[in-house]
């Protein structure tokens, strides 16, 4: 018998906000200890907080973005518990009214879509830093943090393997960056995933499940699913019984560990905040954040493939990113149309070099515009496909446009009749035995006389150009 | 001098009849040979006084008075002053310094008073009787062996003895008004939203708004116009345009409609607290108002819910004090566990520690609807209570407290008796209603009586009013504890 895996996965994003969502502190990363925590962040006596509404704009787009529900009315609950990172003694968070419930976020999976449905957006604080090395036995704590806007995200139990929870990641990774309401960072800790992980029988209801807690990566996410999962069946066929808990990834050893049980689970006195009125959204705010978002991946996706003719694969990939799907748009525009052939472009030559250097297409060093020069050239014929690769090659170490790589490099394509008739001339003298194959019916030979003339060329006649001419002196 | 209202003070420091810094000295000399029999005050400054005394002189002899310009003044010790010890009368913040100003200790220093001290509290603004102070009771200076009332004990004290013209203090349940009423001062708490919480280290959140104590309602209304007003640090500030609340004092009471709760004038009402407040009431009929009977049905259940929402707020309030980032941290402990356990045990005393632990118990998983939840229903249900009354009326008029000052000592074995003080205040804090107490007679002992008037949401001006006309005909206000007066 099989096993079924589910997975739900709640993710921190970190809103991009210059300041944090209750104090007018920064919320730049990497700063000096406790440099970036005001009075409100260390919770001295007296201090109130007042909500940042751009980190509401943020849950608001976000919402509008999964097709989710906006609440009109939604309520800061206070989660109670002692921490030395947690100056107030206890988190700001929406524990009963959520600002954003429902929606879904589409994954592609082995070519599928399939949907991927929120349970709830919320919008709470960050808690600040321990620090438990250089202190002697003792443990420092960095405030900074504390504050820091975070947009959590939960899903239903929709996901089957640890591919589709690590592609519904992405997904979703590329959404907040998409729309702008997170950097998407995961080294920094902008974006962090928990994984709530369950086996069962198909067919079965749902099984016991553990939370994975530190997953910082997508493989890490994907290691810790599949190491999860295993563990969990094993121990059922075993005749054990899975213990509902917390577990840490340890990326060390590339296993799941228990770090706490339900039953040492806190209780968190969770209630409304006195110090913050009920979040109101009112329809015309909601509208106001609607006319500023872009179009979202699935709608670009769909409109490349109808209105560029891409395949669907070739949309997708060009849609992983709002830097890529912008950059193809932009390179479309110089290029003046042939969006297929920019796509290929696109997706082969530029994606090759920004994998390589490791860079986003909005900071990649050949721009739209060289590039769609670049295509241009290609399509009027100007210089081979072949050359072209040599040409962009060139772009890209900083030699400059595409026309002027060309000359330089005396790539230019011979369409001229004349000067290609000679080469043909040259190639069927001097190669009898092709002629004479090619005549006998090896249509092999015909290739490979238009090989010699492009040869002859040094790779500079147009090979549609010489295969007519060939076609033609053959009779 | 001493004996003046904030607008006598006001003309002889801006008629050049006397200096800020003398007036300052006054005040810090009564409260130097005064103040050791009422342990009024927790901390007092002389030297910062004078100071900002002197720039007071500056600012009247350049001609940029305001009515408040060098007149000295007291805030309650849980209002952050920069640079001042700010104790919540807690052993926790003993010794922590403020590194800011509240919204009201800078609105009050802007508008050019002289802060010369930090009155004695109950610990964090926890209790009736001002016992509950880490640095000693405060006493009653109408007789040293009676408390004060509380919380606000020790500016009630001080302003009725004498020692400041006027002092700040907070309003959870009563924490203002019972005191005045208990000390023969006036004292307003304002709608909740009226005066910004930002710097007012919090008991109650949904419950504490800032106020004042002074010698009239004029005095009271001068306080406000400092006081009050929107600040965006707040987020539960109304934001309305500024007031003047004493546009409506010199305004006569005809045809004003004066509502009195049955349920404030029955056996829990020590007779001769509730002949003083009649006898007001029969004063504001003489003045030109009616009166009508109204009706607050769930008053018995005010209390009760009280002591279910304050404690609730406060446990998770008062949990910053943890001994991490300041305040008392035990000398020894274990781990950190032991480091929170003992550190609050030994910073927080009985009173504080018996509120969080109920505020804990009733936001329990498992208690939380039952107690909590159901305590915001109720709390609604008075607020309900509350429009119906101020739909034939007016203003209320009745009794603060239940009885005269009590001994100190009496109530401090039983809590419930304690709260019991409160009945009468409470249910204006639960519906975040305005209300005030002023002096209206000598009861038992000879020891003062205060009338509560109770307005509608922003509704100061016209309490005020009130009690403004019923000073102008009376002068139980004028009345000084003996010993203190002119």
């Amino acid at each position: 018998m099989t096993w079924e895996i589910v997975i739900g996965l709640e993710t921190h994003a970190q809103l991009s906000t210059a300041s944090k969502i209750f104090s007018g502190a920064s919320t730049a990363f990497g700063a000096a200890p406790n440099t970036q925590a005001s009075a409100v962040d260390l919770a001295l006596p007296g201090v109130l907080p007042v909500l940042n509404r751009g980190a509401v704009e943020r849950a608001i787009r976000f919402g509008l973005a999964v097709g989710g529900a906006i609440a009109p009315r939604s309520v800061f609950a206070r989660k109670n518990y002692f921490y030395p990172d947690l100056p107030k003694g206890y988190q700001i968070s929406q524990y009963e009214a959520p600002v954003v419930t429902g929606g879904e976020v589409a994954i592609v999976v082995d070519g599928e879509e399939r949907r991927v449905r929120l349970t709830r957006a919320h919008l709470e604080e960050d808690a600040g830093k321990s620090l438990h090395e250089d202190f002697h036995g003792m443990s420092g704590i960095d405030l900074n943090r504390a504050g820091t806007p975070l947009l959590e995200i939960v899903t239903e139990p929709d996901m089957r393997s640890a591919r589709e929870a690590v592609a519904y990641a992405k997904a979703l990774h590329s959404l907040v960056r998409w729309i702008g309401i997170c950097d998407g960072n995961m080294q920094e800790g902008s974006f962090r995933c928990d994984a709530n992980v369950s086996v069962r029988r198909p067919g079965a209801p749902l099984g016991t499940r553990c939370e994975i807690k530190n997953l910082n990566s997508f493989r890490f996410l994907e290691k810790a699913i599949e190491f999860e999962a295993r563990r969990q069946v094993e121990l059922i066929e075993d005749g054990g019984t899975v213990r509902q808990e917390t577990r840490l990834w340890d990326a060390q050893k590339g296993e799941t560990r228990p770090m706490r049980s339900k039953e040492d689970a806190h209780d968190y006195r969770y209630f409304p905040d006195p110090d913050l009125l009920p979040l109101a959204i009112t329809p015309a705010s909601m509208e106001a954040v609607r006319a500023t978002l872009p179009e979202l991946p699935a709608a670009m996706r769909a409109r490349f493939v109808e209105a560029y003719g891409l395949p669907p694969a070739d949309a997708t990939t060009l849609t992983a990113s709002r830097a890529l799907a912008d950059f193809y748009e932009a390179v479309v525009r110089h290029a003046g149309g042939e969006p297929r052939a920019c796509a290929n472009w696109v997706l082969g030559e530029l994606s090759a070099l920004l994998n390589r250097l490791e860079v986003e297409a909005d900071a990649s060093p050949v721009g739209p515009a060289a590039l769609a020069g670049l295509v241009r050239r290609v399509l009027d014929g100007t210089v081979s496909g072949k050359a072209a690769k040599d040409v962009f090659a060139a772009m890209a170490a900083g030699e400059g446009e595409a026309d002027a790589i060309i000359e330089a490099k005396g790539l230019r394509q011979v369409s001229d009749a004349g000067a290609i008739e000679a080469l043909v001339g040259q190639v069927l003298a001097a190669n009898a035995k092709l002629v004479e194959d090619y005549r006998a019916g090896k249509e092999k030979a015909f290739n490979a006389l238009v090989g010699q003339v492009m040869k002859a060329s040094q790779g500079k006649a147009n090979p549609a150009q010489a295969s007519a001419i060939l076609k033609a002196k053959l009779g | 001098m001493f004996d003046h209202t904030l607008p006598e003070l006001a003309a002889l420091l801006h008629g050049g009849k006397a200096s800020s810094e003398e007036v300052t000295r006054l005040f810090l000399s009564r409260i130097e040979r005064l103040d050791p029999a009422l342990n009024a005050f927790i901390t007092v400054d002389a030297h910062k006084a004078l100071a900002a005394a002197r720039a007071a002189d500056a600012r009247i002899a350049a001609g940029e008075a305001g009515p408040l310009t060098g007149i000295p003044i007291a805030h309650k010790d849980l209002f952050c002053a920069k640079g001042w010890k700010t104790t919540c009368a807690s052993r926790m913040l003993a010794d922590w310094v403020s590194p800011y100003d509240a919204h009201v200790v800078e609105r009050l220093d802007r508008a050019g008073a002289v802060l010369v001290g930090k009155t004695n509290m109950d610990e964090f603004a926890m209790g009736s009787s001002n016992e509950n102070s880490h640095f000693g009771p405060v006493r009653n200076p109408w007789d040293t062996a009676r408390v004060p009332g509380g919380s606000s004990g020790g500016s009630a004290a001080a302003v009725a003895a004498r020692l400041v013209p006027a002092a700040t203090g907070t309003d959870t349940g009563g924490s203002i008004r019972q005191p005045a009423s208990l000390t023969g001062t006036c004292g307003i708490r304002p709608t909740y939203g009226a005066v910004s919480r930002y710097g007012m280290v919090a008991f109650a959140s949904s419950l504490d708004q800032g106020g004042a104590f002074g010698k009239s309602a004029e005095d009271l209304a001068l306080m406000m116009n400092a006081m009050g007003g929107f600040d965006a640090r707040d987020s539960t500030s109304v934001e309305r345009p500024a007031e003047d609340y004493r546009r409506d004092l010199a305004k006569p009471l005809a045809g004003l409609r004066v509502g009195l709760p049955k349920e404030y004038f029955t056996a829990d009402l020590a007779p001769d607290v509730g002949a003083c407040v009649i006898a007001a009431v029969d004063e504001l009929r003489r003045l030109g108002a009616t009166t009508v009977e109204v009706s607050l049905p769930n008053q018995a259940l005010a209390v009760p819910v009280y002591y279910v929402i304050a404690p609730a707020e406060a446990s998770s309030n008062l949990s910053r004090f943890d001994g991490v980032r300041y305040g008392h941290r035990a000398a020894q402990y274990a781990d950190l566990n032991d480091m929170y356990r003992r550190s609050r045990a030994e910073g927080f005393g009985p009173e504080v520690r018996r509120r969080i632990l109920v505020g804990t118990y009733v936001l329990s998983h498992g208690y939380y609807d039952a107690y909590y939840l159901q305590a915001q229903k109720v709390r609604r249900l008075i607020a309900g209570d509350f429009a119906r009354a101020f739909a034939a009326c007016d203003v209320i008029a009745g009794p603060v407290a239940p009885t005269v000052a009590f001994p100190i000592g009496e109530k401090s074995s039983d809590p419930v008796q304690m709260y019991l003080e409160d009945l009468y205040t409470i249910p204006v804090n639960l519906a975040g209603l305005p209300g005030l107490s002023v002096p209206c007679g000598l009861g038992a002992h000879g020891l003062p009586v205060g009338l509560q008037l109770i307005g509608d949401y922003f509704d100061e001006a016209r309490m005020l009013q009130v009690a403004h006309q019923y000073q102008l005909a009376t002068d139980w206000h004028r009345k000084a504890p003996p010993g203190y007066g002119a």
